[in-house]
Order: C-alpha cells, then structure tokens, then sequence
C-alpha cells in the first residue's frame, strides 16, 4: 500500500513556541488519519504544511507522493482543504462559491458548474443553493465548506477540526458524510479534539501533545493502552466511599481512583460481567450505600489523560481560545 | 492554456467574486461614494467663497484636486478588501488552490477599478450640479479620467501590500489615513503650491499627488488664466504622473505577491 501522506521530522517555531517538535506521519492510501489533540497541540500547524499554507523550520512532507515545499502546486491540484482553516465566501450564494472553486481548479466553466450542481445536490444544499452562504446556517455552511474541498475531486482530503462548533445533529450528519467519503476510497487526514469523532471516523489515530507523537493506533489499541475495563461505582454518601475503596482495592491489581465530588470510585478489572457480580456481592455484604455500579470500557478520553496527565491544561486553553474567539467576532462584527 | 493566460483567467474569476460582493452589499458603494460628495459640497459651498486662487474660479480650480485626493482614499479598499479575506480565511481557501499566485492580487485591483469609476462618476455628476464644467474636448476630457484611473489603480498595489502585512481592516484605515491626507493636502490640490511655504512648497511641487491634480486641470480646461507652472513635475504632469505609476508599480507588485504567499490567517 503506498502513503498518500508522509511526513518525516516536522518541526515548526513560532517565535519561542514550538508547535511541531518533530512529527512522523504515514497515512496509506484508502485510509483516514485520525490526528487527536487538544487545542495548540499543532493539529492546525500540521494540516497547514501539508496543504502548502506553511513552510516547515524542519523535515519534509508529501502528499500523494509529491514533495510539498519543491512542488506545492502540484500538491495544490491533488488535495482539498476544508474546516477551520479555509472557508466559503459569505456574499456568494453557495453556487457561486462552488463555480468559482472549480473555475480556480481549471475545470472550465462547463464542469465547473455541473460540478457545482453536482455536489449542492449530494450535501442537501440544492434549495439554498441561490442564497448567499451568510443566510446559512452552521452546518450548512461546513456542508458547503466540505463540497468546495471536494469540487476537484482530490486524492487526498484534509479536515480542520470539521465539527467544531456544530451542534449535535449537524455533526452526526457531517460524520455520516465523512464516512461515505472514506468507504468511497478518499484518503483523509482529520484533525478534531474530541476523542469520539476519532473513534468514529478514524482507522488510524495518532495523539499529539505539545507538536510531539504520544500514541499512536486504532481506538481499541490505544484503549488497551490505558488498561482494560474498569468497575464504576457511584455510591449514596461520601461516608461510604472509604469501604467501598477498599473493597475496589482487594479486588485490582491497580490504584483505586476516587472523585469525591461525583461520589464516583473507580477501579481498573479484568473478568467482565462475573467481576462485576463479584463486586457488587462484597459490597452487599460490606453494607455500602450504592446509587449505580457498572463496567465500562475506557474512552478515549481516558486515553488522552491517562498519555498526557494534563487534562486540566487542556480545560484552561479551551476557555483561553473561546475567549479569543469571542474576540474576534467582536472585531468582525467592528469591521461590519 | 498558457500561465499568463490561465494568471488572468484566475484574475477575471476573483475579479468576478469581489464584484458580485459589491452588488450584495450595496451601502458599502453608497458609503463610499457619500464622502466625495461630502467632499465636493463642503470645498465648493464652504471654501469657494473663502479661498482664492487668482486667475481662475476657485470651484473649477478645486475639483480636479478632490477628484485626486478621492481615488487616493479609494485605494484603502483594496488593503481593507484584502485585509478583510485574511481574517476570514478566504484567502487561505485561495491559497489552497492550484491557482496563479498572483490572481488574488490582479482580480482584487482590477474590481477595485471598477469601484474607482463609480466614484469618480459621481463626483463628476455632484461637480456639474455646483457648477464645475468641462472646457475641452471628449477626448482630452476622458484622458483626464483615464490618469486619475491609472494613478488609483497603481496606488491600490501599494494598499494591497498593506493590507496583506497588517491583515486587519482597522490598521489599513487608520495607517492610509496617516498619510493620504498629507499627501492630498500638501499638494496644489486645494491651494495654490505657490502660496505654500518653503520646504512645503518644494513638497507639493515634486508630490505625484499634484501632478495628477495639475494634468487633469489641464485635461478639463479648469486652469483659466493661471500661469503655466515652472517646476518640471508640474510642467509635465502627465509625463511626472506615469513615472510614478512605473516606479510604484515596479515595487509593489512583486512585494505584493510575495507578501501574499506568507498571508495566512494565524
């Protein structure tokens, strides 16, 4: 199978800040990349590499075999770019927005504009079509933001974070359509920060951390990463948490993890279900108060705290970057 | 296609986008061209009576150096145009694509002469209403358009590096502002450059500012009986104007396209 993406030691510095610290990437063609990491991990610093927006300090990128720094325009005819990075005129209806697209991939006017209808009609976006794109709403405006990544018809296909922001329909319908696009062939690099996207649409998933691989797998081996299925128990009191503790303890070989505020004690075990009735016997018998008890298999998130231990850090940046943001719309709406 | 050809079919598609927004959002050319008329009535009702150029009518004298300092504002629109495409990530959808790394800069100028025209049209139509008139020929009027068209488009290049390295509409504005209204007012724009005062006379005289105001005077027949100037620039207005379209454009179109392969969003 050859690599439609590989990336060999890429590094990239913005004044002190390191944002790539030396990131190996191989995506095979067919597959779909998973890049998982929280805000200013360099998931954005990365796709923009490869799509030619950015030099790196450090290393070399290919797509589709083509060196991205010697040949970017080569590079520019393979690929389509959509989500956080590029986006949709907001005066142009999304017809034209699609037209001028494919008139600036050299379809000609013909096939732009075939094209054009063509996908409108696949995204459902056919009876807005003649609208301007500001009267749409978020998810129809990533929809019209994915259909003009895809108007070449690129080999390879890069995704910014491509649901962040949507609401919950819009990303469950932006999913489905990703995951057309890769039983379809598309080989897709995507970039989110939310371990379930990944987990859904990912074959492959590699974790960045501060511009650096941590893991790298599918979503049940970086899970197996993290251990296997953990007992939870919610239990009625705080009084009852020490007992319950303890009974957690005899039974696993690892450290016993308490939330007070949530009353939640939590245990990693392996047995399955017959565990769990082991579990739930002793407690009876230990006379502990319990409002819930269940066996659940780590998610991802697990998984990304557990390889980086910053969780908190992560919160804090997400707050620092709303707010920027909201800064922003405030100076666009300035602008206007 | 060849590259030249497929960098102006890429021009004509951007050129095309920046003028279906200016259809889509018509205050913007009503905005715009509201400040010439300002212009025009406050010169022409306030300062026709209060200042004199002897030797000709003041009002004629005048509109050729609002017609001027106009197309010099007009020009921010491109920093601003472009500057507002790199805050919303447009540009880096273009940059994206496989097209001439110089469309962007060659469509946004060209609409931008479009949008020059316009207020230059209406600028005409407020003069004729205040009583400004033509006293030349068809042809050496429409030269005179033609120079003030020429010399906006080049100073458009010079907002189009602005605007790709500041990025920020606000920035382009103010900073354009900072030295458009020297450069329209130390000029024989709205007074005699004789009348000006030592080095700012000397300013004026040589500033390419006056020379287009000077050879579209001269294209309308608005310099009634004054003197013809001494000073080579103004003597040869039309001459000293393209030399500085050639010099300007010389610089600012490769700076330009340069600074726009760097322009992302962050």
């Amino acid at each position: 199978m050859t690599d439609m993406i590989r990336t060999s030691g890429l590094v990239k510095r913005y004044d002190k800040v390191v944002a790539l610290d030396g990131l190996d990437l191989e995506v095979p063609r067919g597959t779909v990349l998973g890049l998982l990491g929280p805000n200013g991990a360099g998931k954005t610093t990365a796709i923009r590499i490869l799509t030619t927006l950015l030099d790196p300090d450090e290393g070399t990128a290919e797509v589709a075999g083509i060196d991205v720094q010697k040949e970017p325009h080569k590079v520019r005819e393979r690929i389509g770019l959509s989500g956080q990075t590029a986006a949709v005129d907001e005066h142009l209806t999304g017809f034209e927005n699609l037209d001028m697209v494919g008139r600036l991939y050299h379809l000609g006017r013909q096939r732009a504009r075939a094209r054009a209808r063509e996908l409108l009609d696949r995204f459902e976006l056919d009876e807005a079509a003649d609208r301007p794109a500001k009267t749409y709403s978020g998810g129809m405006r990533r929809r019209l933001d994915l259909a003009a990544a895809l108007v070449a018809e690129p080999d390879v296909l890069f995704l910014d974070e491509p649901t962040t922001g949507l609401d919950p329909r819009s990303r469950g319908q932006m999913w489905d359509t990703i995951l057309q696009l890769s039983r379809g062939g598309s080989t897709v690099l995507l970039t989110t920060q939310y371990m379930e996207e990944a987990d859904r649409l990912a074959d492959d998933i590699v974790v960045i951390d501060h511009g650096r691989k941590i893991a790298q797998g599918n979503a049940d081996q970086l899970k197996a990463k993290v251990g296997g299925e953990r007992v939870e128990v919610v239990v009625a009191t705080t009084t009852d948490i020490p007992a319950t503790a303890s009974i957690l303890g005899q039974i696993s070989q690892e450290e016993v993890h308490i939330d007070e505020p949530t009353r939640k004690v939590t245990a990693a075990v392996s047995g399955g279900v017959d565990i769990l009735g082991e579990v739930l016997q002793r407690l009876r018998d230990g006379q502990c108060g319990i409002v819930d008890i269940g066996l659940r298999r780590p998610t991802l998130d697990d998984v990304f705290l557990s390889l980086t231990g910053h969780v908190a850090e992560e919160a804090e940046e997400i707050l620092e970057q709303a707010e920027e943001e909201e800064g922003d719309v405030r100076e666009k709406e300035a602008v206007r | 296609m060849s590259s030249l050809g497929l960098a102006f079919a890429d021009g004509a598609v951007v050129a095309k986008r920046n003028l279906i927004k200016i259809r889509r959002v018509p205050e913007i050319l009503i905005w715009t061209t509201m400040s010439p008329i300002m212009f025009v009535l406050l010169f022409a009702l306030v300062f026709g009576e209060a200042i004199e150029v002897p030797g000709v009518d003041y009002k004629e004298y005048l509109i050729a150096g609002i017609f001027a300092q106009t197309v010099l504002f007009g020009s921010t629109f491109t920093g601003a145009g472009l500057a507002d495409d790199i805050t919303k990530g447009i540009i880096d959808r273009f940059r994206s694509l496989p097209m001439s790394r110089s469309a962007v800069l060659t469509g946004r100028t060209a609409s931008d002469i479009v949008y020059n025209a316009t207020s230059i049209f209406v600028m005409t139509i407020t003069g004729l209403l205040v009583g400004w008139r033509i006293h030349t020929g068809a042809l050496e009027a429409a030269g005179g358009f033609l120079i003030l068209l020429v010399f906006s488009y080049a100073v458009s290049w010079i907002m189009a590096y602005v605007g790709l390295k500041v990025s920020s509409v606000e920035v382009v504005q103010n900073a354009s502002f900072m030295f458009i209204f020297p450069l329209t007012f130390v000029a024989n724009t709205f007074v005699n450059q004789e009348d000006l005062p030592g080095p700012l006379r000397t300013f004026a005289e040589w500033n390419p500012v006056s020379a287009v105001a000077q050879a579209v005077r001269e294209a309308f027949g608005n310099t009634g009986s004054l003197p013809e100037p001494e000073v080579w620039p103004l003597a040869n207005p039309v001459a000293y104007t393209f030399i500085w379209v050639a010099i300007i454009l010389a610089i600012f179109i490769p700076l330009s396209v340069r600074q726009y392969r760097k322009a992302t969003s962050r």
